[in-house]
């Protein structure tokens, strides 16, 4: 079975909600659409306070070649345009969109997105810059994790060129099982994205890997694929971190990504089986990305399980639904344990990047006593960037940001899979964090400098 | 006798290396300007970076090589150091207004509650990164101590009690290393007034009065009180928050006693605003 090469860490997999069906979450009657829900700049608001917007108008549009438009999933008026507190607690600019009784029964009696706006033969004639438009209008981002817009992802810069498509359904993190759901239950449309993606990016090759305690998915997936060579699936390792895009480009062709480099550099374009589904409704239904799948977690939470969350829907109500709050939680963390991050505001909306929702109780989400480093190079062995960590760490927490800059610091991926082997309960992703921004914002100063 | 044989051979080896190292300083002797040391002599030695330059020694090259010290300023020596710099290097010294570093944020424990926990490295950088920190205040102090941890003279320390830094202003050199350090940017280098006094607005908050109320009890709400109490044109509200001009300030204190959440403060006064205003309140009390 592939996998990468070098370091990595086997996490307690508590896929908890495996198997659970998707469940549609009811239209909200209030949603609030952040304005920045993808890596680069803010989208711009396009409407006012007072407006009245249909289910699925644009509400931000995208200001510059790396950003996204965002759209509304309810119809409604605009109540409020203006900075409200995101689940991090800091003030981001953002649309509150309230919708009246009457919107509410307008929307649930007549659904959009209900019949194909494009033929199948209208499909067949697109070109691939035709598809990325649509990609592009949709405001479709990564949906692992990193919200990186998948247009720009998909048109690479001049003189570069793609040669296989790299689909990610790894989902190495353990609790999340979103990207297994959506697989097993729309395996064909993720099909239709994938070759949708090939042609957009002009690529003829792809491979959908998947960890393999997704068998049943790969299985899927295969059977799907019969007779078809150019779309193939690849049984992974269960290894954190598999899907790191680096990762994953190393496991699936044994291509390395050097230092610095896209994963265009060695040829390869890494997307989401999410993304790939969002892309196929986009193209062939018109949808822009108004919905995604959200697991939403926890050993004590009484309705886990997989939802269709319209996205902008408040989280408590998301949690309210799945059962509320447990009394014994310590986190409630965005994404998966690994690489997700606590929120202290849970009646922040949802946003594009949220994959899952996971409540731990306390005496599972408390860090240990940090004892000093003992030397045991655990977190050199477990980094899949091959770094060392445990130096990283201390040149960061000294300020020395120029070795830190020349020990690799840049080319971390925040996996946390250094903190996770660490016996000694050592904050060593937090501070190697604090260290790479800081190095990415030397950097950037230097080159406005020049 | 072997010991002897020892003696001779290893104070033979001492004596040469002595001779080679008595060549070397002699031969590769780096002349230096002798006023260089009796300036870094005088300087505080902390090496803390506020002049601009890389150290102390780099700042004690400048001095001895430069035609004016208009540029040259060490907040850290004090100014008699400074005057007697500009003896040795016999030039003009420059007097400059002694700054002490003020916080910009009065979130103490009680007025401020913590609406989340934080179990991670205690570090106001790290904190800063993950949002908006224990406290339901995106602008405030952190309250981990990177102040503190920087400051070369003790001049702060982070009060038990309202878990916010405190700074010692007869200890506080105004070297600005900790207002560099801060990630929220809630230090300010204030002048440090006559005998000590000053009055400062302590707050950072931006967000609109209701809102920053909610956060915090001592938040400054934008009410634009201050501004009109102030006769000198001193304090002015832009964005819900308002700024105490110090080159205009004349301590009146009025707008303290304006100031409906207590988000201005002073210092060095004999007695404090707080304390004049309960005074005059008893003082009517008694006359009615």
């Amino acid at each position: 079975m592939r996998t990468f090469r070098m370091g990595g860490v086997h996490p307690p997999e508590n896929k908890l909600t495996a198997g659970c069906r998707i469940l549609d979450v009811d239209l909200p009657r209030e949603v609030t659409i952040a304005m920045s829900q993808h890596i680069g700049a803010p989208a711009i608001c396009v409407v006012g306070k007072g407006d009245h917007v249909d289910r699925g108008a644009m509400v931000g549009k995208a200001s510059g070649f790396v950003s996204a438009n965002v759209f509304t999933p309810i119809s409604g008026t605009v109540t409020g345009v203006g900075k409200i507190k995101n689940a991090y607690g800091m003030p981001v600019d953002s649309v509150t969109i309230t919708a009246t009784e009457e919107d509410h029964e307008k929307d649930a009696e007549r659904p959009l997105w209900t019949s194909a706006l494009r033929s199948s033969d209208d499909i067949a004639a697109m070109s691939a810059k035709d598809i990325v438009d649509i990609i592009g209008e949709a405001g479709i981002v990564g949906l692992g994790g990193a919200s990186f817009p998948t247009r720009v992802k998909l048109s690479p810069p001049p003189g570069k060129h793609a040669d296989i498509l790299i689909v990610n359904g790894a989902e190495c993190e353990p609790y999340l099982t979103n990207d297994h759901a959506l697989m097993l239950e729309h395996p064909d449309e993720i099909l239709a994205g994938v070759r949708l993606m090939m042609r957009g990016a002009g690529v003829d090759k792809a491979i959908i890997g998947i960890e393999s305690n997704k068998m049943d998915a790969v299985r899927l997936l295969r059977g799907r694929l019969e007779g078809d060579k150019s779309v193939s699936v690849m049984e992974l390792q269960m290894k954190y971190p598999q899907g790191g895009e680096k990762q994953l480009i190393q496991a699936a062709t044994g291509r390395e990504v050097p230092s610095g480099a896209l994963p265009v550099d060695v040829g390869a374009i890494v997307q989401n089986v999410a993304s790939a589904y969002a892309v196929y409704e986009a193209v062939v239904f018109g949808k822009p990305l108004v919905d995604r799948v959200v697991t939403v977690t926890g050993p004590s939470l009484s309705g886990r399980g997989n939802y269709r969350v319209p996205i902008g829907m408040s989280m408590a109500a998301l949690i309210g639904i799945a059962g509320g709050i447990p009394g014994d939680s310590g986190k409630i963390i965005l994404g998966g344990p690994m690489m997700g991050r606590t929120i202290v505001n849970v009646d922040a909306p949802t946003m594009k990047g949220v994959s899952g929702i996971l409540i731990l109780p306390r005496e599972q989400s408390a860090r240990g006593d940090v004892y000093p480093c003992i030397r045991c190079a655990g977190c050199v062995l477990a980094c899949p960037m091959g770094l060392e960590p445990y130096r990283l760490s201390l040149l960061s927490a000294h300020s020395h940001w120029d070795s830190a800059e020349g020990e690799g610091i840049a080319n971390c991926i925040e996996c946390g899979c250094c903190s996770y082997s660490c016996p000694s309960s050592r904050p060593l992703l937090d501070y190697i964090r604090l260290g790479k921004n800081t190095v990415m914002a030397i950097r950037k100063s230097r080159s406005v400098q020049k | 006798m072997s010991i002897l044989y020892a003696i001779i051979v290893l104070g033979g080896i001492g004596l040469l290396g002595a001779g080679i190292l008595f060549l070397v300083s002699k031969r590769f002797y780096v002349k230096e300007d002798p006023r260089i040391a009796l300036i870094e002599e005088l300087l505080p030695g902390a090496n803390c970076g506020s002049c601009g330059r890389s150290g102390c020694h780099d700042f004690a090259c400048a001095c001895a090589s430069a035609t004016s010290l208009d540029s040259l300023v060490c907040p850290g020596a004090g100014d008699e150091a400074m005057k007697k710099i500009a003896g040795i290097v016999g030039l003009d010294s420059v007097v400059t207004r002694p700054m002490v570093a003020s916080l910009k944020c009065g979130g103490s424990c009680q007025v401020r509650p913590a609406i989340s926990e934080y179990d991670g490295a205690s570090s106001c950088a790290i904190l800063q990164q993950l949002g908006s920190g224990t406290t339901g205040c995106p602008f405030g102090c952190l309250g981990c101590g990177d102040c503190a941890e920087v400051c070369n003279w003790n001049a702060i320390h982070i009060d038990p009690v309202s878990g916010l830094p405190v700074v010692d202003a007869d200890k506080c050199t105004g070297c600005g290393v900790c207002v560099s350090k801060c990630p929220r940017h809630v230090l300010e280098l204030r002048p440090k007034g006559p005998k000590g006094r000053r009055v400062w607005v302590a707050c950072s908050n931006t967000e609109r009065g209701a809102i920053a109320r909610k956060e915090c009890g001592a938040a400054c709400i934008g009410c634009m009180k201050c501004e009109k109490a102030c006769a000198f044109g001193a304090v002015s509200v832009k964005d819900n928050l308002s700024y105490i001009d110090a080159e205009k300030c004349k301590l009146c204190r009025k707008c303290i006693l304006a100031c409906p959440t207590g988000a201005i403060l002073d210092s060095g006064f004999p007695v404090s605003a707080k304390e004049m205003a309960e005074i005059a309140l008893s003082k009517q009390k008694n006359n009615n």
